[in-house]
């Protein structure tokens, strides 16, 4: 085990408005972290900062030197679909390719290495066969598909997910969290979301984004757990199962 | 053909044909990535500079490129760093921009000549000074798309990504938005300054009913775009009236047809 990226004591807001206060972290090669906490909390602050899209106010991101390839950070990113302009005329295998942008230089085209392992990994998520079709055609599963070949494509050293259950029907979201699971053995993993029943089966650690960060090195959820970490955050189940309902604390 | 042996008209062909490569290239671009009101802000904006040349008495033209510019380089600047509503800001720019120009004619001593051309376009009276401009600006467009494709698509797309990945994002942004700006002022020539943004977004949305694919949208909006400024020239020529506005017309048509063709393939399927 050894560590990728360590973050040091950053606060990050917009303006006037903190959102991260003081929050470290440290995330290892083969980790799987679930990050949850209530909407609002800073989850995708967190997110965008360790992209670089966001610049902390004080602390830093340190980036150790296997994550660093030429101009930049070994991250794939997979961002929330709503983000994403599904009329964009833009073909599925090219959204796959445009995870290659950073290693290529700007006019140079692809080599037959580079086409083969996004064709290789289209297969093996299942979108092969409909790589030509344009995005606007496609489901909400077919699409974050693509985009998790494209956070693939560049070979990263970690993974990064952001919300990646919403808007998808319950074969992918099972078929997704089978995938992160064989994915982990080579590579870590950072999976952001509001539905902390699935992930907590999945990842190995949690982190409990609420203004601060709270991290737990195990992935048992427990109402003890998230009260002692001031984390109301929302378990939504279906049918016979027990549930707790958490009070919301003042942080 | 009695019509092509006429000089004007030979230069109206060739007008039509750059504005409609420019138009297809640039259009695709402003509709796929949604800045149809920010190129709508920054060619109003441009009035100010016709009327500054009309009061300054320099080409009317060259100051509608400052003005272009310059608009697109404060919306670009603008909508990224200051409070202001973006698209608040973008009406404040365009209403600004006509109130400038207006203003200036007013103080221009005399009648203005040739303003509703600035208004309206007439491609029948586009010079050749106008076709050297147009066809360098054709020529500098292809190139930068060809050469750089595939990081405008990328970057269109999804910028958020192109700048985890480290991209020249802004780079990329700056010069396109120039690039938008100079296509509408050098086509404020053939069909004016109320008419030009019809011209970069009819032929798109009647390519968009045959394609989802950015490449090929490019090449069709090129191709209706050239076949409905050839209809609107013929429709002006025959019934006299001001090519710009029949040129619009004939797109209008033609996107009708086109949309009237798949309802009806759609309703013959089911």
């Amino acid at each position: 085990m050894f560590p990728l990226i360590d973050i040091k004591h950053i606060t990050v807001g917009y303006d006037e408005n903190i959102i991260l206060a003081d929050v470290s972290l440290t995330i290892n090669d083969n980790d799987f972290i679930g990050v949850i906490g209530p909407n609002g909390g800073g989850k995708t602050t967190l997110l965008k900062t360790i992209l670089g899209l966001l610049v902390p106010i004080s602390g830093e991101v340190v980036f150790h030197d296997c994550m660093t390839e030429g101009n930049h950070h070994r991250i794939g990113y997979l961002p929330q679909i709503n983000n994403i302009d599904r009329k964009f005329p833009i073909s599925v295998s090219d959204v796959v390719k445009s995870g290659l942008m950073s290693r290529k230089r700007i006019i140079k085209r692809y080599d037959k290495k580079d086409t083969e392992f996004a064709g290789q990994l289209m297969q093996e998520m299942g979108i092969y066969e409909i790589r030509n079709k344009a995005i606007g055609e496609l489901s909400g599963g077919q699409i974050q598909r693509a985009l998790l070949c494209r956070a693939l494509v560049n070979q990263p050293k970690l993974l990064v997910l952001d919300e990646p259950n919403t808007y998808v029907d319950n074969r992918f979201e099972k078929e997704l969290y089978e995938k992160l699971r064989v994915l982990n053995e080579n590579i870590a993993i950072l999976l952001v979301s509001h539905d902390l029943g699935t992930i907590s089966t999945y990842v190995k650690s949690i982190a409990c984004v609420n203004h601060s960060l709270h991290y737990h090195p195990g992935n048992k959820i427990t109402p003890e757990l998230m009260e002692a970490y001031e984390c109301p955050i929302q378990i939504i189940t279906h049918g016979q199962i027990p549930h707790t309902v958490l009070h919301t604390h003042e942080s | 053909m009695s019509l092509l042996s006429m000089d004007f008209f030979r230069n109206a062909l060739l007008a039509s044909l750059l504005a409609s490569i420019t138009c297809g290239i640039i259009g695709t671009y402003i509709v796929s990535r949604r800045i149809v009101f920010i190129s709508g802000g920054i060619t109003h904006a441009s009035f100010g500079g016709i009327g500054m040349g009309y009061y300054f008495g320099f080409d009317p033209i060259l100051g509608a490129v400052l003005f272009g510019i310059f608009s697109a380089l404060g919306i670009e600047f603008f909508t990224r760093k200051a409070d202001l509503r973006e698209d608040s800001a973008i009406a404040m720019l365009w209403a600004l921009g006509m109130a400038l120009g207006i203003i200036f004619i007013f103080l221009t001593p005399g009648y203005a000549p040739n303003l509703m051309s600035y208004l309206f376009g007439n491609i029948l009276t586009v010079s050749l000074t106008d076709l050297i401009f147009l066809t360098l600006l054709t020529i500098g467009i292809a190139a930068f798309f060809i050469l750089f494709y595939r990081m405008i698509l990328f970057i269109s797309f999804d910028e958020e990504y192109a700048l985890t990945n480290n991209t020249p994002v802004r780079l990329f942004n700056i010069i396109l938005i120039c690039l938008v700006a100079l296509t509408i002022v050098l086509n404020i020539r053939v069909v004016g300054i109320i008419l030009v943004m019809s011209l970069l977004t009819i032929p798109q949305a009647i390519s968009n009913l045959f394609t989802r694919h950015f490449h090929r949208m490019i090449f069709y909006s090129m191709f209706f775009g050239f076949v409905g400024s050839m209809a609107g020239l013929i429709f002006s020529y025959i019934y006299d009236i001001p090519s710009g506005a029949a040129i619009i017309f004939a797109l209008v048509i033609m996107y009708g047809i086109a949309k009237m063709y798949f309802v009806v393939r759609k309703a013959m399927v089911k």
